[in-house]
């Protein structure tokens, strides 16, 4: 079972970088008016712009968290990327992120291929380096931006790319716990099935196809079947919560925020009723940026907790999506270091 | 569980639509404004008001509401 917890890391940083552009909400169906999907998404604008890759995004997100947290490069250990939108089919973007914050050549670098759950199975990679002491400075950088086809906006998806600083600290006083959790029998539940070794990339890739919900779509296009993607989501999301404290032995109704990933709104506040959860525990980032696939939590915590956290505060943050996949962090901030929202120029 | 009280929790789903409306065997994909967003207010309502995970295919393989309703109650 994929329970772990950490007694010797401590995050002690997030930043987060957004493209400036914002892209309101419109209607590209007749089936409901604008209204009607702002209603059930909760989604009134998001960030959007095909000028920046995610590795853009999170590149001065990453040199403002590090000079914010006073952290010289040539200690950092480790760069973890989590992203379905890599710069190039290949290298790994984690390397090019690399040469480009200048990080010593004893850093390890490694791209993770998660979307939704991304940012809890980076940190939990990361954490799994870190917990021994034989690494004590990395980033986890996670996002998603431009797509690998040149795309309208999605009224659903806003692009971020985020940055978690995690240290080595064997003094802390309370531990990280974590619980993954993988449903591949939903493989294609959420799929871009073009242009990988299943269907390599030729010019069929681009034939637009009818998809379930209707539209047109090419292969190098996500599609979603929504309804079931749904029933997992409310399903799951509360499952790994109460499994998660019933395996640590603590009660989640203690904790002071839950930080979800930003699906959409009626999925989220399924999960929130489900859980009893109070309205001001659990923050939204999705209303201004959209569902930002693995940006969404340290986003959301970036966007909508900086300045409420000076003190000690426990935060639950739970994700679920493609892949199917899903994870749970039960975490205490101490001083952890926010950096202001970074923007890029249109 | 009772079929008139699922009636009227899905009617409670329609904006448009008034619960006189609609009966048992209404098509309700047929309705003016069924969408796929009215499609995961009928999945959320369903678990809360009955404690079952519809899916998709719950959904397709529905046509009335007594369809449905059936699923629900074999669940």
């Amino acid at each position: 079972m994929a329970y772990i917890r950490f007694n010797n890391c401590s995050i002690v940083g997030m930043s987060a970088g957004v493209p400036r552009h914002i892209e309101p909400t419109i209607s590209t169906t007749d089936q409901y008016a604008v209204e009607e999907y702002m209603a059930t998404t909760g989604i009134i604008e998001k960030r959007f712009s095909n000028d920046y890759t995610t590795s853009d995004l999170c590149l001065p997100a990453a040199e403002h968290l590090i000079s914010d947290l006073g952290w010289n490069k040539q200690d950092i250990d480790g760069l973890f990327f989590i992203s379905q939108t890599h710069d190039y089919i290949l290298p790994a973007t984690a390397c090019v992120l690399h040469g480009k914050l200048g990080l010593p050549k004893s850093c390890m670098s490694l791209d993770i291929s998660l979307g939704c759950s991304g940012w809890i199975y980076g940190v939990a990679t990361a954490m799994g380096m870190v917990e021994s002491g034989s690494l004590r400075k990395v980033l986890v950088l996670a996002g998603d931006a431009r797509k690998h086809a040149n795309e309208e906006p999605d009224q659903l998806f806003g692009y971020a790319g985020t940055v978690t600083a995690i240290e080595y600290n064997p003094h802390k006083s309370a531990p990280v716990m974590i619980q993954l959790g993988t449903d591949g029998t939903g493989y294609d539940a959420i799929i871009r099935p073009g242009g990988g070794s299943r269907n390599p990339l030729t010019q069929k890739s681009l034939t637009l196809e009818k998809c379930e919900d209707g539209r047109m779509r090419h292969a190098l296009q996500t599609r979603m079947k929504g309804m079931d993607v749904f029933a997992f989501g409310i399903t799951i999301a509360p499952k790994s919560i109460k499994q998660l404290s019933k395996e640590f032995g603590f009660d989640y109704l203690d904790y002071d925020y839950f930080v979800f990933h930003q699906a959409n709104r009626m999925m989220n506040e399924t999960i929130r009723k489900k859980l009893k959860l109070d309205a001001d525990k659990v923050p939204y980032s999705m209303t201004h940026f959209g569902n930002t696939s693995s940006a969404s939590i340290p986003l959301t915590i970036v966007t909508q907790l900086a300045g409420k956290l000076e003190d000690r505060k426990k935060i639950i943050g739970c994700a679920f999506g493609v892949g199917l996949s899903w994870g749970t962090i039960a975490f205490e901030t101490d001083n952890l270091v926010i950096s202001p929202l970074v923007e890029l120029p249109i | 569980m009772e079929i008139n009280k699922f009636i009227e929790n899905f009617a409670d789903q329609l904006n448009d639509t008034e619960i006189s409306e609609i009966t048992s065997t209404t098509v309700f994909k047929d309705l003016d404004e069924w969408s796929s967003l009215t499609a995961l207010s009928i999945i959320a309502m369903v678990d809360e008001e009955y404690d079952v995970i519809l899916k998709g295919d719950d959904i397709r393989n529905a046509n009335t509401i007594e369809d449905l309703f059936n699923i629900v109650s074999s669940k």
